[in-house]
């Protein structure tokens, strides 16, 4: 198309440049078109492999986050004689900053590093801060999937060679059935939606479960109104549908499962419920052709499922196979659709169907992909045989105690059907699969000026692996891998506050967050989190967690409780990787990873957290980061990802290794590596060969690529465990039997008895068996707006457009039952505390389910609003209705309100009751104190008119 | 030509991207900047030529939730500039688009009135009327990239459910989805003959059950034993 009569805008001050972005854990690609220094557009990269061109609101909103008045702009002191938490601030040099933070940590790494506790927030450098944790020889590191998603990740890495969230994706362009569990409208954002217009386009089926319907829900071809924190069960009765009417994939289970694996069936017994493994300890199992036992590790086998036999070992033990267990479980009457609808709130019709229909999709609509392919055995293949049905779940089914069964739950559906790493069905996204648990163990000792021997956070199969003293008492401020949360794979950041302040294990010294909002959204019971923040100790008067240091690139809550702030960037102001040693972005077809790097330059006094961290290393002479003369190792950041590597020719940027830049995956160190990047759009990607794509857990072929670029130890097979041996020995410690060590507290062992079931299982949500369903009847969760990012995206003076108060949703006939009006103001009630908010009546919500946007409502003057925005005078947190603990119960000590496996925080758990507020009893309650512009805080401008060139009118 | 867009109800997921793809865009557009007021204040709004309306169709359990973006329709039969006492409201012969001149608007409000889409926005900072321009300043800017000459909403839109296109050419994609898809023109009634579509919802692909449930519950004795090698 040609136009004569209009006019363009000038590009000669204009220059492209290629990022990537940080608007949420997605890590789009972006091409960001800059002019005079300001960003004239940002739109997504067409190339990238995450985004293909696309970009979300938030995305394209990246304009006002870099324009934020909200941006904090030097090095900042609580200033001297004031109280914590006031907002009084002085500014204070970088080097007189760091040099003092230097002494302070100096002193505690060589008296006891655990007095440090470094915890991260929204973290996409994880590899970077955990390695810095190991080095600094602190236990207690972790980031935030405590509280975020860790029940997928665990769930699915106890299981799977892979799992939810960033480790694996339905095959998007093959699946012909879609389920997706829960809210998932945060992770994934731009990918899911791409997705979800490409099975729309194929006709295949969406079937959203989820008590809320927006969203994504919105356009399912069917809805799923559960009540909350069923989830687990509903999967559970559509196992129970599937195995009584023999629906399940029998060779997927006997070939890549411990299906067919024999467990020593010896009740009271040390090894009961464990494998009854060979002299090479591995797992034997019955041979159907051999009539004998054989080794369940080498090829060649024909396994018995041994539905209802048991066998008796030559040394009398009597032994059954994991599936005659399952048999014995799922088909018992409680997992029935009729019983199962009673709990769920899901018709038992529905529940029928909905199995019936996958296994239809599954089993009758089989695709296959000719390509020849070798398994471990040396079966050669000469295709892929896909079950294209294919799933999806995140928060919604993460943040309640019982998520890690619940996914755990999900997955066994999947397996059932076969869809595991196959055309149609979900899979790994490299650096997965992974050896179920992935083999690394987490640190279980710390001593003064040592590095830790390993990273403080890894995957423990037993309760050798638990990070505890000689008492069994918990070595971390957070108590993660302690005999209250064992398999806390990602720690528990919303404990931290709690525990430190309680001295409980032990006072620590100093508290380190990064872009972490602890003070406000992020924590439960925000109120007595930021009353504890400000406590002293009632001898030394002192607080009693001594000195909090907050690194932030925006006036968050947070921020206002630090003793000293050191300012981060902005997203397009640094460089950045998101690494193939971290989270990264690859795709089930193909490795990528990528950076940022300044495409802006910085008008303040800030400097980027991980040029912080890389400096502090070399200041505190962390051996990874010094040379044996004392002499830092790394210039900075960029040099420091360039040069690391964690074994030779592995390092944080896969792509344009090797001293000419010319080897990809693995290769020596390329001087050049970052203008490389830069050259190539900010993103790497190596696309797969096609019989490297799927079956990858026990495709030969892909194992040797995968040792080779270092994402697996070793060339084996990766065995799904439907049956988690892990579990069982913490069970058996809880049963008082395990051969190891043993808890002593009566709590502990009664959940470690009950819940550490070896096979997937469900039971109520921990907070709602102490809660009376009749003095609080209503579930109450959080959905996540596609337009707003948790607590960021507040001061974006585009999004807060397009929402700035939250509402409190309640379906509509419900509401009217309790002669609750639309836009009304209402009372909610917990067993924790009670908050006064607005609600909307609407048809798209379960009846026993009220929820709410998460993160909307803010601590008035935050974020450099004005006190008097709707996020704080009418938007709201369910927060404060939610304790970080369970409610008391007589002889036990305080619990966390969080799964009891992984410690994920029970965000979810929630139950409330509703009534209305009295006439004239208006605006959100509990209110806050209003916060203090920092030092040189703009004031809020009353309009803004962004633009970065005078308009090019039209010829007329 | 007619240009305009075919907006797909069946994929939109209500996310806001097009909406902010187009404030960024146009806030530097022929038009910008597209003042917003209070933006960090108690009262927060803004010009905005693309707006999102969610709504609720059904009673619960039976509900469904539509998103449904709105902006300018470059109507055929456009009131807003047959009612324009200044000639600032235009529509250009050679692709339809429909257009505010901003030297010659003086606010008078007439075009908003007349617009039955609520599509105009009033810049009380300029003292002009704006409105969707179909980034008239993208699509023919022969230094953008040919892929990318598209409006900002419908290059950004997540879910594909923004197409743009030539409704005269009966061959172009906006006309064959409007077709094959029984898309949909908005108040057809007052015969403004808008250009923009609206794809409704596609019907639901059903999965016949009766054969898998015509097995009926196979007690596990009665299973046959498979021999697979593992």
């Amino acid at each position: 198309m040609t136009d004569q009569v209009t006019v363009f805008e000038d590009h000669k001050n204009q220059r492209i440049e290629y990022s990537t972005c940080y608007m949420c854990a997605c890590r789009c690609g972006i091409k960001v078109t800059i002019e005079n220094d300001n960003v004239r557009f940002i739109q997504g990269n067409r190339n990238h492999p995450t985004n293909q061109g696309v970009l979300c609101a938030k995305g394209s909103a990246g304009i006002m986050k870099q324009n934020s008045p909200g941006k904090l702009r030097q090095p900042l002191l609580r200033k001297p004689g004031t109280a914590r938490g006031a907002g009084e601030f002085v500014p204070i040099s970088w080097e007189k900053a760091l040099d003092m933070l230097t002494a302070r940590l100096q002193n505690i790494r060589s008296t006891n590093p655990d007095k440090l506790a470094f915890f991260t927030g929204r973290d996409q450098m994880q590899a970077l801060t955990g390695l810095w944790a190991q080095q600094f020889g602190t236990l207690n590191w972790a980031a935030h999937g405590g509280f975020c998603s860790v029940n997928m990740a665990a769930g699915g890495l106890y299981m799977m060679p892979f799992a939810f969230w960033e480790f694996g994706d339905p095959d998007w362009d093959r699946t012909k059935y879609f389920m997706l569990w829960g809210v998932a409208e945060d992770h994934a954002s731009n990918p899911i939606k791409i997705a979800l217009e490409k099975l729309k386009r194929r006709g295949a089926k969406f079937v959203a479960i989820n008590p809320a319907r927006t969203g994504y829900q919105a356009i399912a071809d069917e809805w799923v109104a559960i009540k909350p924190g069923t989830d687990g069960l509903l999967a559970l009765s559509m196992v129970h549908v599937l195995l009584e009417r023999e629906l399940f994939d029998w060779d997927f289970l006997i070939r890549y499962t411990n299906a067919p694996f024999l467990i020593i069936d010896a009740p009271g017994s040390s090894d009961h419920g464990l494998f009854w493994r060979n002299a090479a300890g591995h797992p034997q199992v019955w041979d159907m052709c051999t009539q004998n036992f054989a080794d369940g590790m080498e090829a060649g086998s024909n396994p018995s499922l041994s539905l209802l036999d048991k066998h008796i070992t030559p040394a009398g033990r009597t032994v059954r196979t994991v599936m005659s267990l399952m048999i014995e479980k799922y088909l018992d009457a409680s997992y029935a659709p009729e019983q199962v609808s009673k709990i769920t709130g899901v018709p038992a019709e529905t529940i029928e169907r909905l199995a019936l229909e996958m296994a239809q999709v599954a089993f009758e609509e089989t695709i296959e992909i000719a390509c020849e392919w070798t398994d471990w055995t040396g079966r050669k293949h000469d295709k892929f045989i896909g079950r294209p049905v294919s799933m999806y779940a995140m928060r919604g089914v993460s943040a309640h105690s019982n998520g890690f069964q619940s996914a755990r739950a999900i997955h066994l559906l999947q397996i059932l059907l076969g869809t595991i790493d196959c055309p149609g069905g979900f899979c790994a996204k490299p650096p997965y699969p992974k050896p179920v648990p992935p083999p690394v163990k987490p640190a279980q000792h710390s001593a003064p000026n040592q590095p830790l021997s390993s990273s403080p956070l890894g995957y423990p199969t037993g309760p050798e692996d638990l990070v505890i003293d000689e008492q069994g008492n918990p070595k971390r401020i957070d108590k993660a891998f302690s005999w209250e949360t064992p398999l806390s794979i990602q720690g528990l950041l919303h404990m931290v506050i709690t525990n430190a302040h309680n001295y409980d294990p032990y006072r620590i010294d100093t508290l380190i967050l990064f872009m972490a909002n602890m003070a406000w959204n992020s924590s439960m019971n925000t109120a007595e989190i930021q009353k504890m923040l400000v406590a002293k100790d009632s001898e030394d008067g002192e607080y009693r967690i001594p000195f909090i240091v907050v690194s932030d690139a925006y006036h968050s809550e947070m921020v206002n409780f630090a003793d000293l702030i050191l300012p981060d960037t902005t997203y397009l102001e640094r460089y950045d990787t998101l690494s193939m040693l971290d989270r990264p972005i690859s795709e089930t077809d193909a490795v990528c990873d990528s950076i940022r790097h300044p495409i802006l330059k910085t008008n303040r006094d800030v400097r980027a957290w991980q040029e912080v961290l890389v400096d502090l290393a070399g200041r505190l002479q962390f051996p990874a980061f010094v040379h044996e003369n004392g002499e830092k190792r790394y210039q900075d950041y960029k040099d420091f990802i360039v040069n690391y590597q964690k074994e030779p020719g592995i390092g944080f940027l896969s792509g344009w290794r090797g001293k000419n830049g010319d080897q990809h995956l693995r290769g020596e160190p390329n001087p050049r590596q970052w203008e490389a990047y830069i050259d190539h759009q900010s993103f790497f990607q190596h696309h797969l060969p096609l019989n490297i794509r799927y079956f990858r857990f026990v495709n030969q072929a892909y194992l040797d690529f995968a040792v080779e670029a270092a994402y697996i130890p070793k060339a084996e097979p990766m065995f799904i465990e439907i049956y988690s041996e892990p579990l069982q020995r913490f069970r058996l410690a809880g049963e008082g039997v395990y051969d190891g060590p043993r808890p002593t507290q009566p709590a502990d062992r009664e959940r470690l008895a009950k819940y550490f079931d070896p096979l997937p299982f469900w039971y109520e949500p921990l907070e709602q068996q102490r809660v009376s369903a009749e003095e609080y009847p209503f579930f109450a969760v959080n959905q996540r707006p596609m337009m707003m990012y948790h607590s960021w995206d507040s001061q974006n003076a585009w999004l807060r457009q397009i929402i700035a108060q939250n509402f409190l949703y309640m379906n509509r006939q419900r509401g009217e039952h309790l002669g609750i009006a639309d836009k009304s103001w209402v009372w909610v009630e917990s067993h924790n505390g009670k908050i006064r908010v607005q609600v909307k009546l609407i048809e798209g919500c379960q009846e026993d389910t009220v929820w709410t946007w998460n993160a909307i409502g803010k601590q008035s003057g935050a974020w450099a609003l004005s006190p008097d925005a709707p996020e704080a005078t009418r938007g709201f947190l369910m927060n404060h209705l939610i304790s970080e603990l369970l409610p008391e119960k007589t002889g036990e000590r305080r619990l966390t309100n969080s799964d009891p496996i992984t410690g994920q925080a029970a965000w979810y758990d929630l139950r409330v009751r509703i009534y209305p507020a009295a006439p004239g009893e208006e605006g959100t309650w509990p209110t806050f104190p209003t916060i203090k512009p920092l030092p040189d805080e703009p004031r809020p401008v009353d309009r803004l008119r962004y633009h970065t060139h005078p308009p090019v009118n039209l010829k007329s | 030509m007619r240009l305009g867009l075919v907006i797909d109800l069946d994929t939109c997921v209500g996310c806001h991207a097009c909406a902010v793809a187009c404030k960024e865009w146009n806030t530097s557009g022929t038009t910008g900047a597209l003042t917003d007021y209070h933006p960090y204040g108690a009262e927060p709004s803004g010009v905005w030529f693309n707006r999102i309306r969610h709504f609720e169709l059904g009673d619960y359990p039976h509900n469904k939730t539509i998103n449904f973006p709105m902006s300018c329709m470059h109507c055929e039969n456009a009131e807003c500039v047959t009612v324009c006492p200044t000639g600032a409201s235009y529509k250009r012969a050679e692709d339809g688009i429909v257009l505010v001149d901003q030297n010659k608007c003086m606010g008078c409000n007439y075009c908003s009135w007349a617009c039955p889409y609520g599509a105009r926005e009033l810049d009380r900072a300029s003292g002009t009327m704006k409105k969707c321009t179909l980034c008239v300043d993208r699509i023919y800017d022969m230094e953008i990239p040919e892929e990318e000459r598209q409006p900002a909403c419908v290059l950004t839109c997540p879910a594909h459910a923004r197409m743009f296109g030539d409704f005269d050419d009966p061959e172009s994609p906006v006309s064959r989805a409007v077709r094959e898809r029984g898309g949909y023109e908005l108040m057809p009634e007052l015969n403004y003959q808008p250009s923009n579509k609206y794809l409704p919802p596609r019907p639901t692909r059903p999965i016949p059950t009766e054969n898998l449930k015509k097995r009926g519950i196979r007690q596990v004795k009665d299973w046959i034993h498979q021999a697979v090698t593992r």
